[in-house]
């Protein structure tokens, strides 16, 4: 069919042989899995229940019996970072697909057609990237009010000028190769060529920039959430357990430890995907590491 | 060059006036009516009608825009709704603590990112190399919050050598008021190190593969002369750019942080204005913080003429 399909075909073997010698993308790929894992078996089980507030058993040291030990109403650490990962990854996943699905045609459009189209969409990134992206979220959740859903929104459009840049760069560099004059000559209009020959080339950049966008999105919906603007309890999240341990640092230290190390887990093993990937597909970076 | 610098400076007064728009913009689809919320539940519409009035909030939409952006180039920023002093004083009061945070974190930053990139460069895919990238690899990953409380478990509540939060005043001296800065400033550094030191890493090492260090060394200078005087100045360029967008990350980071250590800064007061809807105080905070990121960006883009000379000769 075309060419490009050709190369990826007939190197994929190899790729993957080359993925499983990647220390970083192994540990990565493992790591982002668990915590994939941990999420999905919330929903089925989890070691105690997170709704249900057991006030005897409160700010217990991790035991046996409780592995994170407790928090202020006696609700098991454990149960709450199993439960409290499905909205880190949902906010996170959801918030990276806006920032796709809304960027990656725009920085397409404006690779494709240049001149006055170009300009504006960059001046316009240039102005998003003017506002700090965490106070712009603090005040986008704050006017429609918290919530998981809004945190979401805040996040998500903070994802489109970053997701715009990477794709005009990457068109931009895609455009003046010799299979694009190719299918120019052939007759196709340029809307054909980017969806047909330039997404597919820089496809992998999108999926490096979109682990670190997803790494990215877990640690906002964190900082929001430790505000209070991300989700309500009783629904668990990490930045919220955070919030709640802060005042009890002394009594119960471990209220702030790990919902704080899943964040660390979570956010490096997707950065460590991210390397890994960029790794394995562009010989450039591999010389230099 | 000048043709250059003057294209930056275009842009960068554009994208002023644009956030300027957008911030005005925003504010007036906030919910909530000021006067209302300045006088309580209890009062009559038609007091509030006279408030509105008077503060002006019934005039044209043109004319709102046009007065408020005149205020802020004239620094009269207009009145807080809630603290009811005008609002520069509240800015120049909670800048006191906040720019010296930034600063002090930038510092931080600065001076542990870079030796650690020339120090992992120079050692590359070596022990020393592996390690400390993998020490900035979990650095990136570490929530400055988190961190924050760690180190506030650590220095505060277990060894006592600093105040768990809270600021002093700079009329208490200087020491004391340092001292309460220092965890909420390594808690803001070290994520923005551990980047800083990666980009720094990898601009070295690229700088260090071309013909022009071969020579430096080649005519005998020594490797630590070649790599301070010759490779890391070459590096600077996407060190700056990384510093340049960090400070955008830096004012917004405060936001978090002084909320840890409980400081009267001005993310802190920005926080507090948008859950109160002191909407004078929101704008005319998010304007400034807006402002220093372009201004910011526009010094880092003439720091690259100075950097590297190709840039001032070219047109």
């Amino acid at each position: 069919m075309t060419l490009h399909i050709d190369i990826s075909e007939e190197t994929f073997g190899s790729i993957l042989s080359k993925a499983f010698g990647n220390t970083a993308f192994v540990a990565g790929f493992v790591i982002t899995l668990l915590i994939l894992a941990m999420a999905v078996v919330s929903y089925a089980w989890t070691p105690y229940d997170v709704t249900k507030l057991v006030i005897s058993d409160k700010t217990q040291a991790p035991s046996l019996a409780h592995w994170f030990g407790t928090d202020h109403f006696g609700r098991d650490i454990l149960s709450m970072v199993m439960v409290g990962a499905r909205n880190s990854i949902a906010v996170a996943l959801v918030a990276v697909g806006i920032g796709m699905g809304v960027g990656v045609p725009l920085g397409a459009f404006a690779a494709a057609r240049g001149g006055l189209v170009d300009e504006a969409l960059m001046r316009l990134n240039d102005l998003v990237f003017a506002f700090p992206a965490l106070l712009s979220a603090i005040m986008i959740t704050a006017i429609f009010g918290p919530g998981a859903v809004n945190a979401i929104i805040a996040i998500g459009i903070f994802n489109i000028p970053v997701f715009a840049r990477v794709a005009r760069a990457g068109a931009l560099a895609i455009w003046p190769r010799e299979f694009i004059l190719a299918a120019r000559a052939a007759g196709k209009s340029s809307t054909q060529i980017t969806i047909e020959h330039v997404l597919p080339n820089i496809a992998t950049l999108l999926l490096v920039q979109g682990t670190i966008q997803f790494a990215l999105g877990i640690l906002a919906e964190a900082g929001l959430s430790y505000l209070g603007l991300g989700a309500q309890p009783p629904m668990p999240s990490w930045g919220r357990m955070l919030f709640d341990a802060q005042t009890r640092m002394v009594v119960a230290p471990w209220m702030a430890i790990f919902p704080g190390m899943a964040i660390v887990v979570a956010v490096l093993g997707l950065n460590l995907l991210g390397d890994g990937i960029a790794d394995i597909l562009d010989p450039k970076s591999r010389r230099q590491r | 060059m000048t043709a250059y610098l003057l294209k930056r400076l275009a842009i960068a007064i554009a994208t002023l006036v644009l956030a300027s728009m957008v911030v005005f913009a925003v504010l007036e689809i906030l919910p909530g009516d000021p006067a209302r919320l300045m006088l309580g539940m209890n009062a009559s519409a038609d007091q509030v009608e006279l408030l509105r009035n008077q503060m002006g909030l019934n005039a044209p939409l043109a004319w709102r825009y046009l007065h408020w952006t005149g205020g802020l180039l004239s620094l009269d920023f207009g009145r807080s709704y809630t603290y009811s002093v005008p609002v520069i004083d509240l800015v120049r009061e909670r800048l006191a603590v906040s720019l010296p945070l930034a600063l002090i974190a930038l510092a931080l930053s600065t001076l542990i990112a870079i030796p650690v990139g020339l120090f992992s460069a120079s050692r590359r895919g070596r022990a020393g190399d592996t390690i400390s990238m993998g020490a900035a690899q979990l650095g990136v990953a570490v929530p400055n919050f988190w961190f924050a409380l760690m180190l506030i478990y650590v220095f505060a509540v277990w060894l006592r050598l600093v105040p768990a939060g809270g600021f002093p005043g700079w009329s208490a001296g200087v020491w004391p008021a340092l001292k309460s800065l220092l965890l909420p400033a390594l808690a803001l550094a070290l994520p923005q190190a551990a980047i800083l030191a990666r980009v720094t890493r990898s601009a070295l090492i690229e700088v260090l593969n071309e013909d022009y260090i071969r020579t430096a060394r080649a005519k005998g200078l020594p490797y630590r002369a070649v790599l301070w005087r010759h490779a890391l100045r070459n590096a600077m360029i996407p060190v700056l750019t990384i510093l340049g967008l960090q400070f955008a990350f830096l004012l917004a980071g405060t936001i978090i942080i002084e909320n840890v250590f409980y400081l009267p800064g001005l993310g802190r007061l920005v926080f507090q204005a948008i859950t109160q809807r002191d909407l004078i105080v929101v704008e005319s905070v998010v304007m400034l913080l807006v402002a220093a990121v372009i201004a910011v960006n526009l010094l880092v883009d003439l720091s690259y003429a100075v950097v590297d000379p190709r840039l001032r000769s070219r047109q």
